[in-house]
């Protein structure tokens, strides 16, 4: 909580005891994810097993679907994309001691914003598309900025903030996609298709709002490894008082990381309404924000393993929709498996069994009530 | 908020129901009996935050034990036949979700806001994988009316009229509020939140205090959760809880902790949603609907930044007690 470990290099490790430590412990930051990942495919299997199906069959039918056809394999890099994007968001925000459960929302009105800018303006696709994509970034940051102000200068947990933030802009993009966005002479409740200049194009089967992604999440392991920048998020995030006896603005920081983070979401809508849906519509968007938590916390919050996190989730997405129709499993069981996976690996239940060193840290990254 | 602060607002709304009621008796009963419905899982779920935060612990997973609670007491009862036993099916489910979050937040130490989002994220998964459409409950909860009471105006047919977890919301406050403040458990559920050290010194087991105080405060959201799908919808549906357990935070952190001031926040919330509701239908403002929808979560953000900084959090809220 309020102690800072130079020797913590992700969140929740400190450097293993060698004299206790057995051989798992020296990889703990890529052992207990997966392993995590495993175990809950084992008890999602059980459900799967309870409802007269086969797991290992329902299994193959889940990844054949996804990874075996190029079809799957694009459908897996569209909705790996915005997952990226939201969990880089919960990432940026836990690292700065901010746990942003408002993804969802910023993602919302990213995606909306974007849909605007990209059917009510007329340009070159030169411009358009970088237009459209810093305008869906924006939505996203002031959205989340309501949060990180309120955070800052008024002590009022975002947790709590970013929460209710979702579900006013749930609200609120399904009125403005019903009213005054709304295409016309249409009983659909949705905006018009963006134009041509604002679609994102692919290269051969890779969207480039998939290339887009990796490259963010890239730029963001940079970010908060090499920059002065990113030493104040972490510092902030590790221990709010030192940062402030080193100098920095604590409030500043808070507002500025809750700003980029909500930016990342409001980027991950505008890249599905640009690359994917072609316009907004409000059943689109669902669950993608609560997904970027699950990411964040599976990798650590270390912004290159995003990519990792994000594609294992894609996949079951995309895969989760076959098991319905060719087993009948509900789809949801993937939900399941995604929650059993964040239990395994922030719980220290699957850690102890795992590693000798029992003092491995509990991952703590919230402040309770604006401390 | 202030004390005084609050007592006005409280006289001041008081005097307009009076008036309210003066002027169009039915629309004012309609409208006091929808906030009180409305009012009901929220003073539960925000007594459940009381007991949690008072002993330490941050319970954010009130959302997923409402949603389970609800989701196991509506099947519960519709597979059994019982609307008895869906209530304790329900009901029971509570205290094990908040067990489970007693063994993370507290036995594991786990960070408590993780802990319970774990909870939120798992009882979304669990009730749509297991959601089967097109069951219906075995009858309706009974209304139970007070004779004598109930025929006092105003007050009356709103208060005395009612379902039994409607009476447990109002009475539990007040029970609460003895308990916290005038017992032994009391003294020593606040001093596990305020200064758990302090407690261990003077021989209090702070880490099984928190732990049963957290899981009995499960009970309570299995109330609010089998109150929503039993008695007051008859039904359930996916995403059933629609973030009243996060509301309920904040009604806690508006009523200061205070079982009391938190049973006032709720009602006061109620209201809003009750008088807007009502101008709505009556057309007197053109509103679109969503943003009567939006209404109590605008509400709840404004009513933080106004209260926050003005009350106070137990000292070691958020914290796992680690022995020195």
């Amino acid at each position: 909580m309020s102690t800072i470990d130079p020797a913590q290099t992700d969140l929740g490790y400190t450097d293993p005891d060698p004299r206790r430590s057995g051989p798992l412990d020296r990889l703990p930051g890529i052992v207990l994810p997966v392993v995590s990942v495993l175990l809950a495919f084992a008890v999602g299997g059980i459900l799967i097993w309870l409802q007269g199906v086969n797991p290992l069959e329902a299994y193959a039918v889940l990844f054949s679907n996804a990874l075996g056809t190029p079809e799957g394999l694009v459908r897996v890099m569209q909705k790996s994309t915005p997952l990226i994007l939201t969990g880089l968001a919960v990432t940026i925000g836990l690292r700065a001691g901010l746990f942003n459960i408002g993804a969802q929302g910023q993602l919302l009105v990213g995606a909306i914003g974007t849909a605007w800018a990209g059917y009510h303006f007329q340009m070159p696709l030169i411009i358009h598309i970088p237009f459209a994509l810093a305008f869906g970034i924006l939505c996203g940051a002031a959205w989340a900025s309501i949060a990180g102000v309120l955070r800052a200068y008024r002590s009022v947990s975002e947790v709590i903030t970013t929460i209710m933030l979702n579900a006013i802009a749930i609200a609120l993009v399904d009125y403005l996609a019903s009213e005054p966005l709304k295409e016309e002479g249409q009983p659909l409740t949705r905006t018009p298709a963006i134009a041509d200049t604002a679609a994102l194009p692919a290269f051969g089967i890779v969207p480039s709002g998939f290339i887009l992604a990796i490259v963010v999440a890239v730029f963001f392991g940079w970010f908060l490894s090499r920059t002065t920048q990113g030493f104040r998020f972490n510092t902030v995030g590790l221990n709010p008082s030192a940062a402030r006896y080193a100098g920095m603005s604590v409030k500043k920081t808070i507002v500025l990381a809750m700003a980029v983070s909500g930016g990342l979401a409001g980027l991950g809508g505008a890249v599905e309404t640009l690359g994917v849906t072609g316009r907004f519509e409000p059943a689109f968007n669902a669950g993608l924000g609560f997904d970027g938590i699950t990411i964040a916390l599976l990798a650590r919050a270390n912004p290159i393993a995003a990519i990792p996190a994000a594609l294992l989730i894609g996949t079951l997405r995309t895969g989760g929709a076959a098991l319905q129709f060719q087993t009948g499993i509900e789809p949801e069981v993937v939900d399941v498996i995604l929650a059993i996976t964040l239990l395994f690996v922030s719980a220290p239940l699957v850690a102890r069994l795992l590693f000798r060193n029992r003092n491995i840290k509990q991952t703590t990254v919230t402040k309770g009530w604006g401390a | 908020m202030s004390a005084k602060w609050a007592y006005t607002l409280a006289a001041i709304i008081s005097a307009l129901i009076v008036i309210a009621f003066v002027l169009d008796q039915v629309r004012t009963v309609s409208v006091l009996e929808f906030s009180l419905r409305y009012a009901v899982p929220l003073i539960l779920a925000a007594m459940v935050g009381i007991i949690c935060e008072r002993s330490g612990v941050i319970n954010i997973g009130i959302e997923g034990q409402m949603l389970m609670s609800a989701f196991a007491g509506f099947f519960g009862a519709a597979a059994t036949g019982n609307l008895i036993l869906g209530t304790l099916i329900g009901v029971g489910t509570g205290m094990i979700l908040g067990a489970f979050l007693a063994v993370g937040a507290v036995t594991w130490k786990m960070d408590q806001i993780i802990a319970g989002t774990v909870i939120n994220i798992l009882a979304v998964g669990l009730t749509s994988f297991f959601y089967v459409q097109g069951q219906v409950l075995p009858g309706t909860t009974p209304t139970v009316t007070i004779p004598g009471l109930s025929s006092i105006p105003l007050i009356g047919p709103v208060v005395f009229s009612n379902g039994l977890f409607t009476y447990a919301a109002l009475i539990i406050p007040l029970l609460l509020w003895v308990l916290l403040f005038k017992t032994r458990w009391g003294l020593r559920t606040r001093s596990v939140g305020e200064k758990p050290s302090a407690s261990d010194t003077s021989g209090i087991g702070v880490q099984s205090f928190r732990f049963w105080n957290v899981m009995l405060a499960g009970l309570l959201a299995g109330m609010a959760g089998a109150y929503l799908s039993i008695e007051a919808a008859g039904t359930f549906e996916r995403g059933f809880t629609a973030g009243r357990g996060f509301t309920a935070l904040a009604i806690m952190i508006f009523g200061a902790w205070n079982p009391i001031g938190a049973l006032a926040a709720a009602f006061f919330f109620g209201l809003t949603e009750g008088v807007a509701s009502q101008l709505q239908a009556d057309e007197v403002v053109a509103i679109p609907q969503q943003f009567i929808n939006m209404l109590p979560y605008v509400l709840t953000i404004v009513l933080l930044a106004i209260v926050s900084g003005r009350v106070k959090p137990p000292a070691a809220v958020g914290r796992p007690y680690e022995k020195d």
